[in-house]
């Protein structure tokens, strides 16, 4: 056992996403920063007592809130929403971080100028099935996310495909008709040739700050968040 | 899990009820080939279903319930009419609810006899009544193929009936069609425009301008949909009338009797509802031959359209009083639309249900 109780907080390691998330507590007075070697996935914390943070992949942060193994933790709102079934169940959003923004978007082939809404792309998926025989793909790592959507919305006769990379390029190959994708600006779907339906923002991430509902919160560990939420409160107002 | 064994018992008692009644007992591979699933049911039941693979024949689900491995068997075995009963697990995957069992105990009952619907379906409800009337649950009934009816005699064009009938089981896509066919939704600009270029553009030239043709929906397809559009656009609204003749009957909810009154009157002016509607006064008069009490019995037309998608005529269920948290204790209906998929082409009527062991048995020793 160590000596006190510590809380800890899950921030990507590596990229812009890191550097972001240290901005934003570096200008809340709280200071992250990587120790040790470059490779070296070790942290340091200063303002807060007892915050411990913990360097992850941001694809894992979700998993580990969920498991409990960290306390806080920094991630897209669209990882959640796609790893952790009733996420909300598991997890809680304490602050939404202004960065990292991405929309994830149903995206279709410019030349299918007949198609500018899920209205459009459900009549389509009815017109392909009867076409070709089989459900119109749509190739996407959004599984969970893009499947509720279309539930929701009423669409029928698609089936997804997935694609964990070049997820742009499926169209082009044929092995997909259409994509549901993340995207920030839009520049790699247009120059693969694909667009955005006008209905079809699934969801609108962003680095968020999470709380886990499944972490072990006694032992001091409630007044280490406390006294952390009271420096975030204070830079903000 | 520690109820397992009287589940089982529970599961064997229901089983032998309705076997009694001259059923043959049959039963399923607990594997089945996802393929078969996901061409019926879509996407959707991945997210009710585990997945598992098999090295040799693919994609494999764990049974979401029996119909499919029932109806083919019956198919294949080409003998009718037919009374089947089974008894089994099922597996559930449950992304919402962490309560829901995600494995449990169903039996079910299925007729496959196209001879009297009428006193098919009224013969499924009754026994399920029976069965399970010592523990004073709610019924709740209805009939999918009176709003199919309906639509099919709208004043429209085919593909707009069509594009209706295809959303029977999808209530927000439905409402979404309903209210552009009947003009209560604008055109949307995007459309509008797409019409008026149309107008003086060649289809094949605004394909060429829109971006490089890639995909494997080909260019003819898409001018084909262009000129379904332009049909499409040429078609008058709705009327007003057909509009409230539809939501006046998809918000019918009253005893039976009641509802068999409002929907002849609606018949006079809807004439296709006609045959539905004589479909279901056969059917009542059936039940109440069989001593359901039909004067007091709750009759929706919506029922069962967002949950039981392939279901096309008579539908019931059997629920808790005042637990809506719990799912239902038993639920059935005809399923024709079902059997056409599956057997391309051939289709069977067939109607049945399924009661779940494990919530009986705990109603049976005052458990809930």
């Amino acid at each position: 056992m160590s000596d006190a109780a510590t809380l800890k907080l899950g921030v990507p390691s590596k990229g812009r996403l890191m550097e972001k998330t240290f901005d934003w507590f570096g200008a809340r007075g709280v200071t992250l920063r990587r120790t040790g070697a470059e490779r070296e996935y070790a942290g340091a914390v200063e303002g807060v007592d007892g915050l411990e943070l913990v360097l992850l992949s941001a694809g894992e942060i979700p998993r580990e809130l969920a498991a409990g193994r960290i306390h806080l933790g920094v991630t897209g709102t669209d990882l959640i929403r796609e790893k952790l079934a009733a996420w909300e169940m598991q997890v809680a959003e304490l602050a939404p971080m202004g960065f990292g923004h991405a929309d994830l978007v149903m995206a279709v082939p410019q030349c299918w100028v007949d198609v500018e809404t899920l209205d459009d792309l459900d009549a389509v998926a009815a017109q392909f099935r009867k076409t070709h025989g089989f459900r119109l793909r749509i190739a996407t790592k959004y599984h969970r996310l893009v499947r509720n959507f279309l539930k929701d919305q009423g669409v029928a006769d698609y089936q997804l495909v997935d694609s964990q990379g070049a997820t742009e390029g499926t169209v082009k190959h044929e092995t997909a008709e259409m994509v549901a994708d993340i995207t920030s600006t839009g520049d790699t779907l247009r120059a693969n040739h694909l667009k955005v339906l006008s209905d079809g923002v699934v969801h609108k991430s962003q680095a968020t700050l999470l709380k886990s509902r499944k972490a072990d919160w006694d032992g001091g560990r409630r007044e280490i968040l406390r006294a952390l939420e009271t420096a975030l409160r204070t830079a903000d107002e | 899990m520690t109820q397992k064994p009287e589940v089982r018992a529970e599961a064997a008692r229901l089983q032998a009820f309705f076997a009694a009644s001259g059923a043959q007992v049959v039963d399923a591979d607990i594997l089945q080939p996802a393929e078969t699933l996901l061409d019926l049911y879509g996407e959707d039941i991945r997210a009710r279903a585990y997945v598992t693979n098999d090295p040799l024949r693919g994609e494999q689900m764990l049974r979401p319930d029996f119909t499919v491995p029932v109806v083919q068997m019956h198919m294949d075995s080409g003998a009718s009419p037919a009374r089947y009963v089974y008894s089994g697990e099922v597996f559930r995957r449950q992304e919402e609810d962490t309560d829901r069992a995600t494995e449990f105990f169903q039996v079910g009952y299925e007729i496959f006899d196209g001879a009297n619907p009428a006193a098919s379906d009224a013969e499924v409800f009754a026994l399920f009544q029976e069965v399970l009337s010592p523990l004073g649950l709610r019924a709740a009934t209805g009939d999918i193929g009176i709003l199919k009816a309906a639509v099919e005699g709208l004043a429209t064009s085919e593909a707009r009936r069509a594009a209706l009938l295809r959303h029977i089981w999808r209530p927000h896509r439905f409402r979404t069609l309903l209210d552009r066919f009947g003009g209560r939704t604008p055109v949307a600009s995007s459309r509008a425009k797409l019409l008026k270029n149309l107008e003086d553009t060649e289809a094949q030239d605004l394909i060429k301008d829109a971006g490089r043709v890639i995909g494997l929906r080909r260019p003819s397809e898409i001018i084909a949909r262009l000129e379904t559009l332009q049909e499409d656009a040429k078609e008058p609204n709705l009327s007003e009338t057909e509009v409230e003749l539809l939501e006046t009957i998809m918000r019918l909810r009253e005893t039976a009797p009641n509802v068999l009154e409002a929907l002849r009157d609606i018949a006079i002016d809807l004439p296709s509802i006609s045959n539905a509607v004589g479909q279901l006064s056969a059917r009542l008069d059936a039940l109440a031959e069989l001593g359901v009490d039909v004067d007091s019995l709750d009759f929706e037309t919506s029922y069962g359209r967002s949950t039981m998608e392939y279901y096309d005529g008579f539908v019931f269920g059997f629920y808790v009083h005042g637990r809506p948290d719990l799912p239902p204790v038993a639920t059935g209906g005809r399923y024709d639309a079902l059997t056409q998929v599956l057997g391309q082409g051939k289709s069977i009527p067939a109607v049945g249900g399924v009661v779940r062991p494990g919530l009986t048995w705990k109603m049976r020793e005052g458990a809930l």
